[in-house]
């Protein structure tokens, strides 16, 4: 452990080791609260994957409908809250929202918005994924009779969720880098606690570091487990 | 069996079908032929609503397949005259999530309430008759494209379909994978199924043919047996299109 801060020893220019040195000591102090944190945004992360999937598959079919009464609002859904920073989304709901009479804790407007935002991310990753699903499979399934319910049920479907895996990996990697936003709105996750602890030690560059540590492990896991899931959908084509 | 009534389709401004008429009677064979474009497949499809004609009848076994419902009363109506016709795609349209087995289960199962037990052993017969009895716990990837078309056969035959239609079943397939593949056609045949096939096969037609139809830019240039057509051929438009055909 000395040995390997004994690199930052000497820095040119002159600067003396309490100021430039990486505290260690600190880290460890600080990293169960960390660990803490790290826990806390991975529910805020998963409950807003579940609010975000159960959004979108509705969403979904609704953009895909022939019927404009369900179209056209999923539409407009989706171009809104991709077309928008998530952030100001986080600021509409959180402080705008008691100004229309809806007053929710920073959790739970955290949980909401960044739910509804990566819905509408996730509605064009299973839409995309259903339209790749080829005609001819649809086709070979109505002429033997199938119903499109039927068709979407047996055929379309079973295949379009290998196909949309990937997207929707890429859609939850991202919702986990992007749950770091709800610290604007004070929810106590990540890179809340490492503001906090700069601001308290003076030492931004432990605290960030550390905070990209535990981001890093909770999305190196999420990636592996999305292969897994992605392996277990590889039947051949 | 199959009565066509004058049958009009366009994409757009490209008129496809125009004023097609043609009649298959019960266990005959009807092949077409005709230059690319000329809207076999499109005429094949519409049989099977498809594509939506825009005028004309279209009659399988007493029943009108573009029947005058709307909505919901049409897809009902649709649904059930599709289970009586069974249809053979170019490019196989397998279902690559099912084994063998399940692809051609599925959808008397759902359909028709058969209970698997019962499924099964037609699937077996069927598969024993395209000569694949080995392959049923296989997936589609696993097949060749002329074991992967038998399939596709068994698989429309599992409804016991009354009629059954075959757009270029083997156009996608290497030549040595042909027969195979004929092979089995020509079993139905014996059977006495109602078949309407288009086919760029000019041999294969003249074997298995009651009744020849040429169509060229939407329409019948010419029709007759197959002797006559392919020996004989009336029109200008036939003759060059069988001389290029046999040429290659
Ligand atoms: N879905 C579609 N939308 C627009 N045009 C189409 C569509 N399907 C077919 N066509 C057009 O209709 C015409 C007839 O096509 P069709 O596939 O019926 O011909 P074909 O006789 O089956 O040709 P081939 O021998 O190449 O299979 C072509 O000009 C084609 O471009
Ligand atoms: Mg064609």
């Amino acid at each position: 452990m000395s040995g390997r801060s004994a690199g930052f020893r000497f820095i040119p220019g002159g600067t003396t080791i309490e100021e430039t040195a990486v505290d260690y000591q600190l880290i460890i102090k600080v990293a169960p609260f960390f660990a803490k944190a790290a826990w806390s945004t991975v529910v805020v992360s998963f409950l807003s994957f579940a609010l975000g999937l159960s959004i979108a598959f509705p969403a979904a079919f609704c953009r895909l409908s022939q019927n404009r009464f369900l179209q056209i609002p999923a539409r407009v859904y989706v171009s809104v809250f991709r077309g928008t920073p998530c952030l100001i989304q986080l600021f509409v709901i959180y402080f705008g929202g008691p100004q229309i009479g809806i007053q929710l804790e920073p959790f739970m407007a955290g949980v909401l918005g960044l739910g509804i935002n990566i819905g509408s991310y996730m509605t064009e990753s299973i839409r995309g994924a259903i339209l790749a699903v080829s005609r001819g499979q649809t086709e070979a399934s109505r002429s033997l009779g199938l119903n499109k319910f039927q068709t979407m049920r047996k055929v379309v479907l079973p295949q379009a969720a290998g196909l949309m895996i990937s997207p929707l990996g890429v859609n939850t990697i991202a919702l986990i880098k992007g749950s770091s936003l709800v610290s604007a709105i004070s929810v106590l996750e990540l890179a809340y606690t490492a503001h906090r602890f700069t601001n308290s030690t003076y030492r931004p560059f432990e605290m960030f570091i550390l905070a990209s540590t535990f981001y890093l492990v909770i999305i190196t896991l999420t990636s592996k487990a999305i292969r897994n899931l992605n392996g277990r959908f590889a039947y051949e084509k | 069996m199959i009565s066509l009534k004058d049958i009009w389709k366009s994409f757009g401004d490209n008129q496809v079908l125009k004023g097609i008429s043609l009649e298959v009677e019960r266990g005959k064979i009807l092949v077409i032929i005709g230059p690319s474009g000329s809207g076999k497949s499109t005429l094949l499809r519409s049989i099977n609503h498809l594509e939506t004609i825009d005028r004309g009848e279209i009659w399988v076994d007493g029943v009108q397949v573009n029947a005058p419902l709307k909505g919901r009363k049409f897809e009902k109506h649709i649904n059930r005259v599709r289970q009586e016709m069974g249809m053979v795609f170019q490019h196989f349209n397998l279902f690559p999530h099912m084994t063998v087995m399940e692809n051609i289960t599925m959808a008397p199962m759902l359909l028709k309430k058969i209970p698997r037990e019962k499924a099964d052993a037609q699937a077996r017969g069927l598969l024993e008759k395209v000569d694949l009895a080995d392959k049923m716990n296989c997936y589609p990837v696993q097949l060749s494209g002329g074991q992967k078309q038998r399939v596709a056969i068994a698989r429309a035959l599992a409804m016991e379909p009354k009629v059954m239609l075959f757009d270029e079943v083997t156009s996608a397939l290497d030549p040595e994978l042909i027969g195979e593949v004929n092979k089995v056609m020509k079993r139905l045949a014996s059977e006495h199924m109602t078949m309407l096939i288009v086919t760029h096969e000019m041999r294969f037609a003249a074997e298995v043919a009651d009744h020849v139809i040429f169509m060229a830019d939407g329409v019948i240039i010419e029709e007759g047996p197959p002797e006559e057509i392919f020996s004989n051929p009336a029109h200008e438009r036939t003759r060059r299109f069988l001389f290029e055909v046999f040429k290659s």
